[in-house]
């Protein structure tokens, strides 16, 4: 009937939606092309879901200091999403300029992809992570279910609102932070602390697919004792759903997530934009950048240039990073615990 | 266009087949046009799926989980199907057959799930239907949202239309003289509806039914915000795909949609089959 290369058909069939949205997106930008030396430049910033309020403050503030060193207008424009599913559109062809996202491991698999090149952890201070965050627990006022520390989560009846680990990022660090905990209160006992991750997660009557989607089960449809969130997203609901109805619970010991960042290589370099991306980049790190990551309930890498009042909002405690010997890093923990058939997988075969 | 199809045996030979001109063309055309548009997407479904081998679609295809979520989605699919059947020829009979005020705004209404986004359907639901909403709370201790009876709900809110809208233009084009002449044959209500009514709106009803329980199958963006997504338990197989993708396993999400495109292709087959048998029992109507 028809004989079409197969490769081509391939490409078109599995491609469709990234190219449709990426002629979308290079529509805009490639009418830029033929425009003279001094133009104005467009930056895409694809992102992660609760980026939104940090970074349209910050690429204000990137654009005007960009003016200032000399440079011409630069405008940033912003994608967010799940982080896995906005790796993918990168992978797919969406045009990023730089990539924030919230987990290594998806911007190790664009590396894979070939578009950016290896060593990106290193070309940026604190592992290419500008800011980081924690996870810690968000209980109803008064917190009725006494819920202190890890161990309380599976005390009673408490019920617990996390999102999926396999959809969402931020899930995946709440799951790591558990494992943390039960790491150091067991002694590294692997099956009591898969008792009790997987005991954790049978205390779930919801599975979100993302953080926010969690954040309104637990808010809004007043679903289980305690959510477990991004430290930026648990003053967000208070923000949002008002200061009274909530209290923030933070934990004596949590998991360090470093949400990192990188210049996506091949799309700098076939546009000429290497400088403003790797400019961009670089002003996270700044005095300004971090004092707008820490106004958002960040915790800035450097925290030594935030005004006091803004670290207030971040207490100190201990912070087990994803490198620690227990977890072995993302290339390792990512198949371990979130791939098909992993730990996590493992928690809700039947029968178990 | 008469070609020289001599050699070809006479049953292969196109029949012309009507005596309006450019059937080459518009044939052409249709064809070249449902390639690119479905052909082509599916032909690189299916190439990916190629990537894992016939052990590996095996293995995808006899795991439990992609077996539970396909048992939850084709199930509460054909739930919700069946729900809308009833009441969306029940509302069809109201709005073609009684004459009251709002009865266009209802007829417009019966529109609102295609129009809507499905995200906004599904978290509009998931606020009435969850322990502390208006409908929820009604039914507490037992719960609706965040099981797969929440998922039923969902798929017969995004189900409804169809099914209205494909037995609604029949139903306008029944005969009344029909109804009045079963009467004076001495027919009760019941028997003219079921045998005269009926059978005349069944292909409809089924075509609604297909496209209903089609897109319940597919269905994602309103499903999610109230189905609980637990796996083997309330897991839809959209879920399971998009899962598989956040692994960056392509062949595996790609295997599930295969597996359920073969599984709807089949459904719809047999649907089709018994509106040809119903068509032979009943003749055209």
């Amino acid at each position: 009937m028809f004989n079409f290369a197969p490769g081509l058909s391939q490409r078109l069939g599995a491609r469709l939606g990234a190219v449709a949205l990426g002629l979308s997106l290079t529509a805009g930008m490639s009418a830029g092309i033929v425009a003279p030396a001094f133009a104005d430049s467009q930056l895409l910033n694809v992102s992660y879901d609760p980026t939104r309020e940090l970074y349209k403050d910050f690429n204000a503030a990137f654009a005007k200091y960009w003016k200032t060193q000399g440079g011409e207008d630069v405008t940033i424009r912003q994608s967010h999403g799940g982080s896995g599913a906005q790796a993918r559109s990168v992978i797919d062809g969406l045009e990023a300029d730089v990539v924030t996202l919230a987990l290594e491991s998806d911007i190790n698999a664009i590396e894979k992809s070939g578009k950016i090149k290896a060593g990106w952890r290193d070309r940026l201070p604190n592992h290419a992570s500008p800011y980081t965050s924690t996870i810690v627990f968000l209980v109803r006022k008064g917190n009725p279910k006494g819920i202190k520390n890890w161990g309380d989560l599976v005390k009673g009846d408490v019920s617990i609102v996390t999102p999926n680990p396999k959809t969402s990022g931020g899930a995946r660090w709440n799951y790591l932070a558990a494992w943390a905990w039960a790491n150091e209160e067991y002694k590294g006992d692997q099956a009591k602390i898969k008792a009790y991750v997987g005991e954790l997660y049978k205390r779930a009557p919801v599975l979100d697919t993302g953080a926010r989607g969690s954040t309104v089960t637990f808010a809004q449809r007043q679903i289980g004792d305690v959510l477990l969130a991004w430290e930026n997203e648990a003053y967000l609901a208070g923000a949002e759903f008002g200061k009274d109805a909530f209290e923030i619970v933070v934990p004596p010991i949590s998991i360090l997530a470093e949400p990192p960042v990188a210049v996506v290589d091949a799309t700098v370099d076939s546009k000429g934009t290497r400088k403003q991306a790797e400019a961009y980049l670089q002003y996270l790190y700044s005095d300004e950048g971090q004092n707008i990551a820490a106004k958002h309930f960040y915790r800035p890498s450097k925290p030594d240039v935030v005004k006091p009042e803004l670290l207030k909002a971040l207490p100190n405690i201990k912070l087990v990073t994803i490198d620690d010997p227990i977890f072995g890093g993302w290339k390792k923990a990512q198949p371990e615990h979130f791939g098909d058939g992993g730990v996590f997988d493992q928690i809700y075969k039947p029968g178990k | 266009m008469i070609h020289n199809a001599t050699a070809s045996p006479a049953k292969w030979r196109l029949k012309r087949p009507s005596i309006i001109p450019g059937f080459g063309l518009t044939l052409g055309f249709s064809l070249a046009y449902l390639s690119i548009i479905i052909l082509i997407p599916v032909a690189g479904l299916l190439w990916r799926t190629a990537g894992l081998g016939w052990s590996g679609f095996f293995a995808v295809l006899t795991d439990r989980r992609t077996l539970d979520a396909l048992y939850i989605s084709f199930g509460t699919a054909f739930a919700a199907a069946l729900v809308n059947v009833v009441f969306g020829t029940v509302v069809a009979w109201v709005l073609t057959r009684y004459n009251f005020p709002g009865r266009r705004l209802i007829d417009a209404i019966v529109d609102l799930p295609f129009a809507l986004p499905t995200a906004v359907a599904g978290i509009a639901l998931a606020a009435l239907y969850a322990p502390n909403g208006w409908v929820g709370s009604l039914f507490m201790p037992f719960r609706i949202a965040f099981t797969p009876l929440g998922i039923v709900v969902a798929l017969v809110f995004i189900g409804l239309p169809f099914v209205v809208r494909t037995v609604q233009p029949v139903m306008e084009e029944l005969d009344r003289e029909v109804e009045e002449a079963a009467a004076t044959l001495g027919a009760n209500r019941f028997q003219t509806i079921s045998k005269v009514i009926l059978p005349g709106l069944t292909p409809a009803i089924l075509t609604g039914f297909a496209l209903a329980f089609a897109r319940g199958v597919g269905e994602y963006g309103s499903v999610i915000f109230i189905a609980g997504n637990i796996p083997y338990v309330s897991e839809i197989a959209p879920l399971l795909i998009v899962i598989r993708l956040e692994e960056f396993n392509y062949a595996g999400a790609t295997a599930i949609a295969t597996i359920m495109l073969i599984i709807s292709f089949v459904m719809l087959f047999i649907i089709n089959l018994i509106q040809a048998w119903n068509r032979r029992r009943y003749g055209n109507v």
